[in-house]
């Protein structure tokens, strides 16, 4: 079971979060024009990558936020967590 | 039976508490202290099963948590449990055991044919033999195979035991109670560290029990006790027996299982069979210590051929001989403490060495005790079917390629010493590299990737003083880079005896002309024979040659077999050892009961019960729950000897005609604030909410950002910038997530926050064309009129000086509204229900009828809404708002979601008017076209609509919208029914829905 460093409650068992999907994943603007391909991309299409990935939690059983989690896919080190408003560097 | 081989004294039994137990039918005395094993060798009893694969008669091997063969049957309590090692069962007055996998009995077993047609039972044999032909699989091949697999029953009862979860934090966990373990856990505990030490055995102290050394003038055994004792003294230290450590999991996350009860007659009151630990630790001290490998010789499972180490301990530790006319056969120094330890009990060993010319000071030992040694000699095969009877031997040759002439000795027992094998099943779970040593020739732990170390055997360090020296210095280390504090405890003085480097010798050769099978893995019966035919099949990776001869993946996962597994592999490839690498080590290091990973989460505690305030009443008004989500819903009120359908077609019917009211409490509800809060609902619903004035409520329908519907539900306008939505029951979790989602991550700049009120709010929809009278003796001083609380209307109102609010909406397409009161007062307002109610005829109704109500008016819900469809499917393509964006939108337009003959909701009636369509059935249009028959649609829900006395149901059908009107076939080949029907609108009942408007 991982150990994840909210940012706002410290650290915390896994079993208090919810996985979120890819961190780096932007939502195209409201109202926007946005080609079949941009939307496939934001809805469908994933990497799925061996080693370090940015991705959501949301600390379910806890604070309710959501946070961005840098794991490693392959080993589950994790390196950083950051708030929802913090950008990944 | 007397216990012939128990000897006068010495041991850690308590010789004072005689316990009977019963072993096959039989009555047999032990000692408190014992295990199960001691007791039965004590007795003289060395038959205790049948192998896996040969039902080749089975004694025991070891004296602990390595044991391959001693896997019984144990009742305890009216209770049976499976795969037990009767080296790790403690003794308790009443302990009864069975063997497993012989039948009808293990002296005389039917099974045992197997050993004769071994010929035709090689590696692969299943493989080889089940694969064809195909039709054979399941009446013939998987009922042989179930029944010829496994060891043991399990119990099909449930199981009355209590088993606990347990969460722990520490700084430093010890697994292992052995010299590294206390010297590591003690140096750490005295300088401030909160340690929690873990002994897979009843009796603390590891090797130290049967090893003789001195450690600062005391025994081994007394030094143990007296740091054990002063261990448990200390706030900062929890010490755990007969707590096995069996998980390495994730940034050091370790599971733990203590097994409180299981050396008990029965489990005391309160006290859990066995509680699992999770423990988060910052560092663990890996102390599992070493188990002993045997040497590979023909017949080596007979009974009565055991671990060397394994004799000297049930000396020791139980006053146990394991025979009276013992071979030790050796190519280490190991073997030597064994036979001095038989001599010292008035036992004459004979010792085979593989040894030319060894020199120690325990060679020197048992030279002087007069005890015969045969140097250059080694077991050839043991002789004896159910027992040991005598033992071909022979010289060997310096090169150990060649014997001489065989000799045939009589013996009681063959005690093996192949060298030690570190135990590093946990390093190697945590992720360690483990690497091959050479001077040991085993793998112990290399590199770290957690905060893991490895001390003393474990680690492949096999004297005293310098395991002692460096767990001491391990414990003192890691525990002032966590408590920063600096307090040293004094090393004490080490005497033990010096020992002569091992001979890398495992196997014997077999004799001319002899085929001797000679087992490498015991439980699972793998021969080296199994492992030569898998290699010349092919089979490279050791990987797949542990699956294809099941080497290694028995019970004990090859704890006694994995590395002369590997050194066979490596000799016929002509490879290195750590060329050929080790299989993965895998967590359980021993098994776990499921009951313990289960914890308290057996039924009706596998989820949480939740309950609305008016639960009690329901229970008081023969209500029949159902599970709804993790909520207990009235499915409907029972009345004499009404059933399910009669009850809720009444409660229906009286909707339709006068009144009824429902528990909506498990509704999800959310409060919405802010200055942006029109704005999100704009946002994440389809539908316009800026022209929602203040006191009224909306449907609205949201989508997922793949456009499929996520949830449905009305929101209310409380005020300006404060809104109360709801969700269905199943969705209100998710749906919080969601919109928590979108504000926090997509649209930080909106200004709103979303708070679940489900809990804060009791429901109760008020439902039929008398509810506005009834509602008008609840509310006499509000206008409910149809001006004062027009359809989807919204009022704060007083019942009677209890504050409510009332929200006109429908889901049985009745006049209807809903009230809502504070949680504590849900009880109040439900009993002013029905106490007013009562003149206008009102009945409660359940889950049942309200789906009945929703399903005739065509209402979609959970089984339309079900993750597969889009709002075109479900008749809600209204409320898509063309003039704004909202989550999802751009997915809609997506080709699948355009096509002309889309899938869409209809309702489906039964030609014949009488026969209930089952939910799930499949519509067709030609009931006898061959298969498969192309799907059009399926039925989503069915009910018996009470308006017009016959069966309905909704269904997803393509091309719905032309399809009114044709008649079809539903066709459930489940419940083997072909019913042809009408497709009809979803809209049943009341198609204008002008009653709810009334």
């Amino acid at each position: 079971m991982l150990h994840i460093k909210c940012p706002h409650c410290g650290m915390r068992s896994q079993n208090e979060f919810s996985y979120g999907g890819d961190a780096s994943v932007k939502r195209p603007q409201l109202g926007s024009e946005v080609s079949d391909q941009d939307w496939d991309n934001f809805v469908y299409n994933r990497k799925s990558l061996r080693g370090k990935h940015w991705e959501l939690w949301q600390h379910l059983s806890g604070c309710r936020q959501w946070i961005k989690v840098e794991r490693d896919t392959a080993t589950h080190e994790i390196f950083k967590t950051l708030k929802a408003s913090e950008e990944i560097s | 039976m007397s216990q012939d081989f128990r000897l006068k004294d010495g041991g850690l039994i308590n010789r004072d508490k005689k316990i009977s137990f019963k072993f096959n039918g039989k009555k047999y005395f032990g000692y408190e202290g014992d295990t199960l094993a001691s007791a039965l060798i004590a007795n003289g009893v060395h038959l205790v099963g049948r192998s896996f694969k040969y039902h080749r008669p089975r004694g025991f091997f070891g004296a602990g948590v390595d044991e391959p063969y001693a896997i019984i049957q144990l009742y305890r309590n009216g209770e049976t449990e499976p795969n037990i090692k009767a080296t790790e069962q403690e003794l308790f007055e009443g302990l009864e055991a069975t063997s497993v996998n012989c039948w009808p009995s293990v002296n005389f077993d039917i099974g045992a044919i197997n050993n004769f047609l071994k010929i035709f039972l090689p590696a692969g044999f299943y493989y080889k033999t089940f694969m064809w032909p195909k039709s054979f699989w399941y009446k013939i091949y998987e009922p042989f195979i179930r029944k010829a697999a496994g060891l043991g029953t399990a119990s099909i009862k449930h199981d009355k035991e209590r088993y606990e979860h347990k969460y722990e934090y520490c700084d430093l966990l010890v697994t292992g109670s052995g010299p590294s373990g206390l010297a590591s856990a003690y140096a750490a505990a005295k300088n401030g560290a909160s340690v929690i030490l873990a002994e897979d055995k009843s009796r603390f102290g590891g090797t130290l029990l049967t090893n003789d050394v001195n450690i600062g003038n005391q025994s081994g055994k007394e030094w143990a006790e007296s740091i054990i004792s002063e261990l448990k003294e200390m706030p900062n230290v929890t010490v755990k027996n007969r707590s096995q450590v069996f998980g390495y999991y994730d940034h050091n996350m370790l599971v733990m299982s203590e097994r409180i009860s299981d050396h008990l007659p029965r489990t005391k009151k309160f006290h859990p069979k066995q509680r699992l630990w999770y423990i988060r630790a910052k560092e663990v001290l890996i102390s599992s210590g070493s188990i002993e490998r045997p040497i590979v010789f023909g017949n080596n499972d007979t009974p009565g051929v055991m671990l060397s180490s394994a004799a000297k301990e049930y000396m020791k530790v139980y006053g146990v001989l394991v025979g009276k006319n013992p071979i030790i056969f050796t190519n280490n120094d190991s073997g030597y403490e064994t036979a001095v330890e038989f001599k010292k009990n008035g036992i004459d060993a004979t010792i085979l060495d593989t040894r030319i010319n060894p020199k120690s000071e325990i060679i020197d030992e048992a030279t002087n005790l007069g005890i015969k040694i045969k140097y250059s000699y080694v077991v050839v095969a043991a002789k004896g079917y159910k027992k040991v009877k005598s033992a071909d031997i022979a010289k060997i040759s310096d090169d150990k390629e060649k014997l001489g002439s065989i000799e045939n000795i009589k013996c009681d027992c063959i005690c093996v010493s192949g060298f030690w094998t570190p135990t590093i099943h946990l390093a190697s779970q945590s992720g360690n590299k483990t690497k091959f040593d050479e001077d040991i020739d085993a793998f112990v732990p290399g590199l770290s990737k957690q905060n893991e170390r490895t001390l003393g055997a474990a680690n492949g360090v096999f004297t005293l003083d310098e395991t002692l020296k460096s767990s001491f210095e391990t414990g003192y280390k890691i525990s002032k880079q966590i408590t920063n504090k600096e307090n040293k405890v004094s090393f004490p003085n080490v005497i033990e005896k010096k020992s002569s480097v091992h001979d890398k010798f495992w196997c014997v050769p077999l004799p001319k002309g002899k085929n001797y099978k000679r087992f490498l893995d015991f439980q699972n019966d793998v021969a080296v024979s199994d492992i030569e035919i898998a290699l010349k099949e092919g089979y490279r990776s050791i990987e797949h040659v542990k699956r294809y001869t099941t080497l290694g993946m028995a019970t004990d996962q090859g704890k006694t077999s994995n590395l002369n597994g590997l050194q066979l592999v490596s000799k016929i490839e002509n490879k290195v050892v750590p060329a050929v690498g080790h299989t993965t080590f895998r967590p359980p290091y021993s098994p776990v009961s499921i009951g313990a990973i289960v914890g308290r989460e057996v039924g009706k505690h596998s989820k949480p019960t939740r309950k609305s305030p008016m639960h009690s009443w329901h229970e008081k008004n023969n209500a029949v729950f159902v599970d709804a989500g993790v909520w207990l819903r009235p499915r409907y009120y029972k009345r004499g000897n009404e059933n399910l359908f009669e009850a809720s077609k009444r409660e229906a019917k009286n909707v339709r005609t006068n009144v009824g009211v429902c528990d909506v409490t498990t509704l999800g509800k959310i409060d919405i604030k802010g200055a942006d809060a029109t704005e999100l609902l704009n946002r994440v619903y389809t539908n316009a909410w800026s022209k929602l004035p203040v006191g009224k409520a909306r449907y609205g329908v949201m989508l997922r950002e793949d456009g499929i519907v996520m949830d449905d539900g009305t929101t209310t306008r409380i005020s300006d910038n404060h809104y109360h939505m709801t969700t269905t029951t199943a969705q209100a979790a998710n749906v919080l997530s969601h919109l928590e989602y979108y504000l926090q991550l997509v649209w930080p700049e909106l200004n709103v926050n979303v708070v679940s009120t489900t809990e804060q709010w009791a429901g109760a929809a008020i439902a039929g064309p008398k509810s506005r009278n009834l509602l008008q003796k609840l509310f006499p001083n509000s206008n409910v009129s149809n001006d004062g609380l027009p359809f989807m209307g919204y009022m704060e109102a007083d019942l009677f000086g209890v504050k409510a609010r009332i929200f006109r909406i429908s889901f049985s397409g009745e006049l209807a509204y809903e009230v809502n009161v504070e949680s504590d007062n849900g009880n109040f307002m439900w009993e002013k229900i029905i106490e007013y109610g009562e003149e206008f005829k009102i009945q409660p109704y359940g889950t049942e009828a309200l789906s009945t109500l929703r399903i005739e008016m065509g209402h979609v819900a959970g089984s339309e809404l079900d993750g597969r469809t889009i709002p075109y499917d479900n008749a809600l393509e209204g409320l898509l708002s063309k003039k704004k964006d909202f989550i999802g939108k751009r997915s809609l337009s997506r080709k699948a979601f355009t096509a002309d003959d889309r899938q869409k909701v209809v309702g489906v009636v039964p030609l014949d008017k009488k026969t209930s369509i089952p939910e799930g059935s499949h519509l067709v249009k030609d009931s006898k076209a061959p298969l498969p028959n192309p799907k059009l649609g399926y039925i989503s829900a069915s009910c018996w609509s009470v308006e017009y006395d016959n069966p309905f149901s909704l269904a997803i059908l393509k091309d719905g919208k032309n399809m009114i009107g044709q008649k079809l076939f539903v066709m459930s080949p489940l419940k083997n029914k072909v019913i042809p029907v009408e497709i009809v609108s979803s809209h049943y009942v009341d198609p204008k829905g002008e009653r709810v408007r009334s």
